[in-house]
């Protein structure tokens, strides 16, 4: 079983967040203390290094990561997932396969994701409200199950939906957006070497209020593709119809590319506030980077695409 | 009497400005993006107090208690007070002083471009608040000047309505208490002239 229940791991052994987010300083710290640097030569350069994908830039700390979230599932205000997600389970959890698939079929969760290693990654988040985060996500290359399910040579585009309970997603009562979310992604971004599905944050898995048990990474997009608690993924040869895009076709669009250039209709998208949990760092904001940072992984995959029409 | 009300009436006003302070600067605990909250708490207090100001007429009309009077000034100027973080918030921390981006932005931005008209509107009221002015400008013609503060009010609540994504309750609350004061002194507007009409059928 790879998804460890929580309660398995005695609260003394859990890294501090502290020792967590300066691991690779302890690392070669110890390292150097026990005179093994020589030796360090001959390792593979991500024994030591974490991710090439990483950024070293300061990470948001798990307080503000766990208790600033959009997810109006759980409530429209960004404080309120953290009070309303907080009984929300995400044991036992399915996921119903569908389209053009292989084996369309029903999967516990865990059968799923069995044989499939978590890694660590630090990725900038840039929300498309034009503040931003440094998130070390815990997960697996979405590519990495795709590869499991064998989608057929006709999908061109993968769907997910959200878990669909108003009685355990409060949000979903009300209609704010049209309940399930969806988002999507084209099949070339699906595979990208960037994209994750995360379990959790901090090297561990949850919270929910973070998406928790299966959420999307994709840091060159702003952050409502990040579609969270997924119950659902279908294969396709349509573009789906994403949440924020039905409800605001003039504001967000399928591709959803952090673009300093193109702005939001009603607001600048040149500049971001970076969320460090330190108000000073916040004085002045930061320039917003096309694709937000990771030009060279995303780049090729939109050439010739106008990036203006396709917001 | 009215002198010691009013000095607690100041002082609670400044209230959530030191809580604010001591968010920033003693607790550190304004959330994960204190830029926001402080902006947002700002512009919630910027709409409570013009809300407030509007409604010390309408209640002194309904209760007959005159002393009201006496506080509008002071909710007025604390609207204005409020502005004053706001902007600074915005100025400083989300346009980092490039004043052609913000110019940019008042031109093509229509939430921007509304609310600072809703300041623009307010600096006039803010000069003219004192007894001198209101001498100076004839009480008919400063009455009239100050109804700018429905239009302030009314930017406000476009600026708030036109930026939030999705969820509108918050906005159209104001939008509401607006909209009721409002309706509430055009409708004592017009029953004030009806008496004068029946006079005049009178006269005839």
């Amino acid at each position: 079983m790879l998804i460890k229940k929580a309660s398995d791991i005695p609260s003394s052994e859990i890294t501090s967040e502290h020792v967590y987010r300066n691991r690779r300083q302890f690392m070669k710290a110890a390292a150097t203390t026990l005179g093994v640097t020589a030796f360090s030569a001959f390792l593979p350069a991500d024994a030591l290094a974490g991710s090439k994908y990483d950024t070293d830039e300061k990470q948001t700390p798990l307080e503000n990561v766990t208790s600033y979230n959009n997810y109006y599932e759980f409530g429209t205000g960004k404080d309120e997932p953290v009070v309303n997600a907080r009984t929300f389970k995400t044991k036992p959890w399915t996921i119903a396969v569908s389209g053009m698939v292989k084996k369309p079929q029903v999967y516990n969760l865990e059968d799923l994701l069995k044989g499939i290693v978590l890694e660590d990654r630090i990725y900038r988040m840039r929300c498309v409200e034009a503040w931003s985060m440094v998130i070390p996500w815990h997960g697996f290359p979405l590519a990495t199950l795709i590869n499991k399910l064998e989608p057929l040579p006709s999908a061109k585009y993968i769907k997910f939906q959200t878990l669909y309970a108003p009685d355990r997603m409060p949000g979903q009562r009300y209609g704010s957006l049209n309940w399930p979310y969806v988002e999507g992604l084209r099949l070339d971004e699906a595979n990208n070497e960037l994209t994750l599905l995360a379990v959790g944050v901090y090297g561990k898995e949850g919270p929910a209020q973070n998406g928790a048990p299966l959420r999307l990474i994709t840091p060159w997009k702003y952050g409502f593709k990040g579609v969270k608690a997924i119950a659902k993924i279908e294969f396709t040869d349509k573009m789906p119809l994403t949440a924020w895009a039905e409800a605001a076709p003039n504001e967000y669009g399928f591709y959803a590319n952090v673009n300093p250039s193109v702005s939001h209709p009603r607001w600048s998208q040149a500049t971001e506030r970076r969320l460090t949990g330190s108000v000073l760092d916040q004085l002045r904001p930061i320039q917003t980077r096309m694709f937000n940072g990771y030009t060279q992984y995303v780049e090729r995959m939109y050439s010739g695409l106008d990036l203006r029409k396709n917001y | 009497m009215i002198r010691v009300a009013k000095t607690i009436v100041f002082l609670l006003c400044l209230v959530p400005f030191f809580l604010l302070l001591w968010g920033i600067f003693v607790t550190n605990d304004l959330g994960a993006n204190p830029v926001e909250t402080i902006t947002h708490r700002t512009g919630d207090w910027i709409l409570r107090f013009l809300v407030l100001t509007l409604c010390i007429t309408p209640l002194r009309q309904l209760t007959g208690w005159t002393w009201l009077t006496r506080f509008r000034r002071m909710l007025g100027l604390f609207a204005f007070f409020y502005t004053l973080p706001h902007l600074t918030i915005y100025v400083l921390s989300l346009k980092a002083f490039d004043f052609k981006e913000i110019a940019i932005d008042i031109a093509k931005r229509p939430y921007i471009t509304v609310g600072f008209l809703g300041f623009v509107l307010m600096i006039p009221l803010a000069i003219t608040s004192t007894k001198k002015w209101i001498v100076r400008l004839g009480g008919k013609r400063w009455r009239m000047l100050h109804r700018l503060i429905y239009l302030s009010a009314i930017a406000g609540v476009l600026h708030y309505l036109w930026l939030v994504k999705l969820d509108i309750t918050s906005p159209a609350r104001y939008g509401i208490a607006v909209g009721l004061l409002l309706l509430f002194r055009i409708w004592t507007a017009v029953r004030s002239r009806q008496p004068v009409t029946q006079l005049s059928g009178e006269v005839r």
